[in-house]
């Protein structure tokens, strides 16, 4: 948190609980004041600036911070910028249940056929 | 179109930084300036979003900024939108595992003090026709209970009380020992203290209290003149004189913990920083408690209302010293001080006032339970006995009884994570009911609260590391 420091056992409790639930760009992302929880995956997207739309700096994507697979889920479930891959509120809610890691299992993500 | 207002909290400054104490979480929150001036844009009334990004914006917040402190504060429930926040306080878990057993071990004592619940003209025992005494078959079903009725809990503690305790120290050796087998098979710690008024210790009593490490509380209301305004012998003799040798011989001997004393506040006696003084600097003990008599209002040492502003006005001042010791890093021995800012550091709420039928039960000489030690005997208030066990019907009446929910006065009251209505005792002695919230203190109690919030937010703003004592002391 940011605007509001936790100070006694309880306050820390309330923000640990709190970032658990939402994360921290949370806020930032959604630009709109408080909302409902629900689910969020904060890291990857190009809205916060991750690495994994770019390069390195050799120009490959081997010494990115975080993995480039790692966009499939951004792009899935909480990116709203168009992207190649299915959706999954609706018609696909599955795509992913065999990819337990994206680094190691991408493989196993399979094309789909409407 | 979403509109926020305040939420529920009480603000508060200390070392010019302010705060939120967040009610009824008990959370507490530092504000950040943005934070801050969010807050001051809702006193006036519900703002809409746009307005407030306008109005802050003015101020040179960007927008986005804005956004992340509503979130926030939202989030944490400094600031309401909608229908607000519905959180129902929760009962307890039940059955609660016990924690503490308080055995009264006589209901007979050496004085004759004026306002004794237990004796005095507002007493709830009926001890007639009850043994006096309490035995060992008595003492030890009360630790078995102790030990079963903990469940999980592996530390336990036992307290000696009476009556005057040290009329039946044999007993209390005995019982010591037995606990002690009985934890250490039971894979438990069991720990002792005991009260007394200090009028029965002998060199053998201090050094086996001290060997066995016994914490110690002496009732003792301060120096002679006021002490021996109600603290008397049967036949009316001040009791100072026969306890001031033996005390100094107990603090001189006992380090094993801290010894402290438990003055009673009357309307003969209300000097707290003179009493202060002379228990801390004079005698030497490690802490000094006060607490107001517990009376109906109309005994002639019953505090009227003046009296506890004037209280709250020297609890005040010695607080503030309290503060500058902290600072320093060093102990100060007001412990109606650490008390309250154990409990806003770890940021209680209570749904009941206190363990009492909770984590606690009190035990008389007949094995009967009680809420708590000050419910010993009193029939109306039996919670079963120590042969058949906890009456859990009985002890879920109590509780119900007593809970948050159930007083409607304390439902606005910014205090209420801290007090949650006040002592059973006490409210049943003026309201005839345990579960009445304790109204003639509601200002003293926020004004008290407000006081220890301000000296914890100086602390925590000039000296946080202090704080780190009130982690250890929870955990003990």
């Amino acid at each position: 948190m940011k605007h509001l420091r936790a100070v006694n056992r309880k306050a820390l409790r309330v923000e640990e609980h709190l970032a658990a639930a939402w994360g921290d760009v949370f806020a930032l992302q959604q630009g709109q004041g408080p909302s409902q929880p629900r689910p969020h995956y904060p890291l990857g997207c190009s809205l916060v600036f991750s690495p994994g739309w770019e390069v390195d700096s050799a120009g490959g994507t081997a010494g990115l911070c975080q993995p480039l697979e790692r966009d499939l889920y951004d792009c899935y479930l909480s990116c709203f910028w168009p992207a190649q891959v299915p959706d999954h509120l609706n018609n696909y809610p599955d795509w992913t249940s065999k990819c337990a890691t994206a680094t190691k299992d991408w493989r196993n993500i399979d094309l789909v056929f409407p | 179109m979403t509109t926020y207002r305040l939420a529920e909290f009480h603000p508060f400054r200390g070392g010019e930084r302010q705060f939120l104490y967040l009610v009824p979480s008990g959370a507490i929150f530092e504000l950040s300036d943005l934070s801050a001036a969010l807050l001051r844009q809702l006193e006036a009334g519900e703002r809409t979003r746009e307005e407030l990004l306008d109005a802050l914006g003015a101020q040179g917040h960007p927008g986005a900024e804005i956004d992340e402190a509503l979130e926030e504060m939202y989030q944490a429930r400094a600031i309401a939108s909608g229908a607000g926040f519905e959180d129902p306080p929760q009962p307890a878990p039940r059955p609660f595992p016990l924690q503490t057993i308080v055995l009264n071990v006589t209901n007979q004592c050496n004085l004759s003090c004026k306002y004794c619940y237990e004796f005095g003209e507002d007493r709830v025992a009926t001890p007639e026709g009850k043994p006096k005494f309490m035995d060992d078959a008595t003492a030890r079903a009360a630790v078995d209970m102790l030990i079963e009725q903990s469940f999980g809990r592996r530390a336990i503690h036992l307290t000696f009380f009476g009556g005057e305790t040290l009329l039946n120290f044999p007993l209390v050796r005995r019982i010591i020992e037995y606990a002690r087998e009985r934890a250490h098979a039971a894979g438990k710690y069991v720990d002792f203290s005991l009260t007394t008024n200090g009028t029965l210790l002998k060199p053998e009593i201090i050094e086996y209290l001290a060997e066995n490490q016994v914490g110690v509380t002496i009732s003792l209301d301060g120096p002679k003149e006021m002490n021996d305004a109600l603290r008397v012998f049967h036949d009316g003799r001040g009791s100072y004189d026969a306890i001031e040798p033996k005390v100094r011989e107990l603090l001189k001997r006992h380090g094993t913990r801290p010894i402290a004393a438990r003055v009673t506040l009357t309307s003969q006696v209300v000097d707290v920083l003179k009493i202060y003084r002379h228990l801390k600097h004079d005698l030497g003990f490690h802490e000094v408690g006060f607490a107001p008599v517990t009376t109906s209002p109309v005994r002639l040492y019953a505090i009227g209302g003046r009296g506890l502003d004037n209280i709250l006005e020297q609890f005040t001042e010695l607080a503030q010293e309290y503060l500058a010791f902290a600072l320093r890093g060093e102990h100060h021995g007001f412990s109606n001080v650490s008390d309250t800012l154990g409990e806003l550091h770890s940021g209680i709420s209570k749904a009941h006032p206190c363990g009492a039928a909770l984590g606690l039960v009190g035990v008389g000489p007949s094995g009967d339970i009680a809420p708590c030690h000050r419910f010993v005997d009193a029939d109306a208030h039996k919670l079963g006995h120590v042969s058949t066990g906890i009456d859990r019907a009985r002890q879920n009446e109590f509780l119900d009884r007593g809970h948050i929910g159930r007083k409607p006065e304390c439902h606005t009251c910014f205090a209420r994570p801290i007090c949650s209505g006040g002592c059973y005792h006490e409210a049943f002695v003026r309201y005839g009911d345990t579960g009445h919230a304790n109204l003639h203190y509601c200002d003293w109690i926020r004004g008290w609260t407000d006081v220890c919030l301000g000296i914890y937010g100086e602390i925590a703003a000039r000296n946080p590391a202090f704080l780190n004592h009130f982690d250890e002391r929870k955990a003990a």
